[in-house]
């Protein structure tokens, strides 16, 4: 994170730049935990295309929580850079959000206080907040549970609260760790198309990790394939379907089934080779 | 540092069969015996000796009559909560200080461990010569035997604060002020309030200890007058008091738990 590689910010005179197009670039980032202990990313490369969703897929331990944590600024990179909108990160940014692996809902907060606290900590007006959370309550399903503390709901709703909570801020660049993988196959459909809703109103870049390839190809526009530990993209995949999707007529398609086919094939080779190891 | 706020948390003493009488039922018996048994016993004893139970009420209520145990009492409440306030005050950020920067709390940590080990009855002459026998010296005691559960109980539960939870609030940008109130403070009240109790409990002694070696006054005075004068009855009375109010005092402050941290409550609501 050298200085010289920062933007310098433009003199006052100068017409106001083009709208920022955001754009991740994950350029040859390596990480490992306690002083080269554990590798847990090895020259990861990875680029996201402004307002496109990948969704990063691969077995477990190989770094997908890391790579997000990378990119939100939360940890340093050993080498490499990334860069959001031609920026290099080295903090985190109010216009990235995350929904995390954890969920992190705040314990003494209720799920609307929770959902209000990106909002709360931009300084919006209370009127605006209580607007804002009314909408993304209502789009995760949880109207009624308003004022009900984290330890009231259930996994799922806790997961829907979390992103709420990242959606309400309104990020031009949002970071999902497995975000409905404590939903029921139901809910899950609904709360996929409730995100591809919001993405078609409010075009965000995002990074999906999921462990379902279905859901990945429901959602995503690529799909990054990892390696195992210490984790690289293995292979990016243009999914290369037509939006909106219907999501029955996507699983019937050829092209889904191949794909399908070809990331189980390569993810068995990932988890196969890990045992062998 | 090693003062563990005490977590029995409610609701794990209910798994008794369908047979035994309720805790609350054998509570009330068991004070019921003790006090029957103290007043048969107390009334068989000479009462330069021993007192009982009635004794002590009517005695109560001639000094609740004549004002007595009013004025001492307000004098002694004042000292009291002066100094667990000025402890709360004090105990509560510099804890939260230490735990949150490593320079503060090694800097602290010598003078807390020393004198949190010292027994502070033995710096009374040192007080009093420095600030004198009246009320500045006893609120200064009190606040010397309150503030360092208050203190250490803070420090620990701010390092019992969710490492995760800091990194969601660092994700949304939160500022380090925001991350003490959002974060830091409401995780570190089961602690702070398990201080502040043990703080009570410390304070009374401090409080009446503080009477018996400063200028005698308060339930300290009251005590020191009747036992000299072989007052037995009397005599229990400011002792009675002293321990309605550590009872009291706690009890108010787990109702104060229940209504500032709601969410606490889990395990009862399973
Ligand atoms: N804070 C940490 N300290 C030490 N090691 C860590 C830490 N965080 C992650 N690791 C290690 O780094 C590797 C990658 O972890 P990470 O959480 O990124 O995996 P993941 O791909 O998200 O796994 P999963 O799919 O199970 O969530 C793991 O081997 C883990 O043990
Ligand atoms: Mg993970």
């Amino acid at each position: 994170m050298r200085a010289d590689d920062r933007i310098s910010p433009l003199p006052a005179v100068t017409p106001a730049p083009a709208p920022p197009q955001a754009m991740v670039v994950v350029d040859q980032v390596s990480k490992s935990f306690w002083r080269r202990g554990t590798a847990a990313l090895q020259t990861c490369s990875l680029q996201v295309p402004s307002n496109e969703i990948v969704c990063v897929i691969g077995p477990s331990g190989c770094g997908k929580t890391t790579l997000l944590r990378i990119v939100d600024g939360l940890i340093p990179v050993d080498s490499g850079r990334v860069l959001i909108n031609g920026i290099e990160v080295a903090a985190p940014r109010p216009d990235v959000a995350m929904v995390f692996q954890h969920v992190g809902l705040l314990p003494w907060k209720t799920a609307s206080d929770n959902v209000a606290y990106g909002l709360r900590l931009q300084g919006r007006s209370e009127r605006e907040v209580s607007d804002t959370i009314a909408r993304y309550i209502d789009l995760v399903g949880l109207r009624g549970f308003e004022s009900a503390y984290p330890y009231q709901l259930s996994g799922g709703m806790q997961q829907r609260v979390g992103l709420a909570r990242a959606l309400a801020v309104n990020p031009t660049v949002l970071l999902m760790d497995e975000p409905f993988g404590s939903l029921d196959a139901q809910t899950r459909e609904l709360m996929q198309e409730e995100l591809l809703r919001v993405w078609r109103s409010q075009p965000k870049t995002m990074i999906f990790v999921t462990h379902s390839i279905d859901e990945a190809i429901i959602l995503g526009g690529r799909v990054a394939l990892m390696t195992r530990r210490p984790g690289r993209i293995k292979e990016v995949i243009d999914v290369n379907l037509p939006r909106p999707r219907d999501p029955e007529a996507v699983r019937r398609s050829p092209r889904y089934l191949e794909m399908r086919e070809h990331i189980w094939h390569e993810l068995k080779v990932e988890v196969g080779g890990r045992a062998l190891s | 540092m090693s003062v563990v706020a005490d977590q029995n948390r409610p609701g794990q003493r209910r798994r008794e069969g369908a047979g035994t009488p309720s805790p609350a039922m054998v509570r009330v018996l068991s004070v019921v015996v003790g006090l029957v048994a103290w007043e048969v016993y107390g009334r068989a004893v000479h009462s330069v000796i021993l007192t009982y139970p009635s004794a002590v009420v009517r005695a109560a209520y001639e000094l609740v009559r004549a004002g007595e145990l009013q004025f001492y009492l307000q004098s002694s409440v004042v000292v009291l909560v002066l100094g667990l306030a000025s402890a709360v005050a004090v105990g509560i950020p510099l804890g939260i200080l230490m735990g949150r920067r490593a320079i503060i709390e090694h800097a602290f940590d010598p003078y807390v461990n020393a004198l949190y080990a010292t027994p502070l009855v033995a710096a009374i002459p040192v007080i009093v010569v420095w600030f004198g026998f009246q009320t500045t010296a006893k609120v200064i005691l009190v606040f010397l035997f309150c503030v360092f559960p208050v203190l250490i109980n803070t420090f620990q539960g701010v390092k019992n604060t969710d490492a995760r939870l800091v990194e969601v609030a660092r994700s949304f940008c939160s500022s380090e002020w925001r991350l003490w109130r959002d974060l830091v403070l409401p995780s570190s009240v089961p602690f702070i309030l398990a201080g502040i109790r043990l703080a009570i409990g410390r304070g009374l002694v401090g409080m009446v200890v503080a009477e018996f070696y400063t200028t005698i006054t308060g339930l300290g005075y009251m005590i020191v007058q009747y036992a000299n004068s072989f007052r037995m009855d009397r005599l229990f009375v400011p002792i009675v008091v002293l321990m309605l109010m550590g009872v009291g005092l706690t009890g108010v402050l787990r109702r104060l738990e229940r209504r500032i941290a709601p969410w606490l409550q889990v395990p009862q609501e399973e």
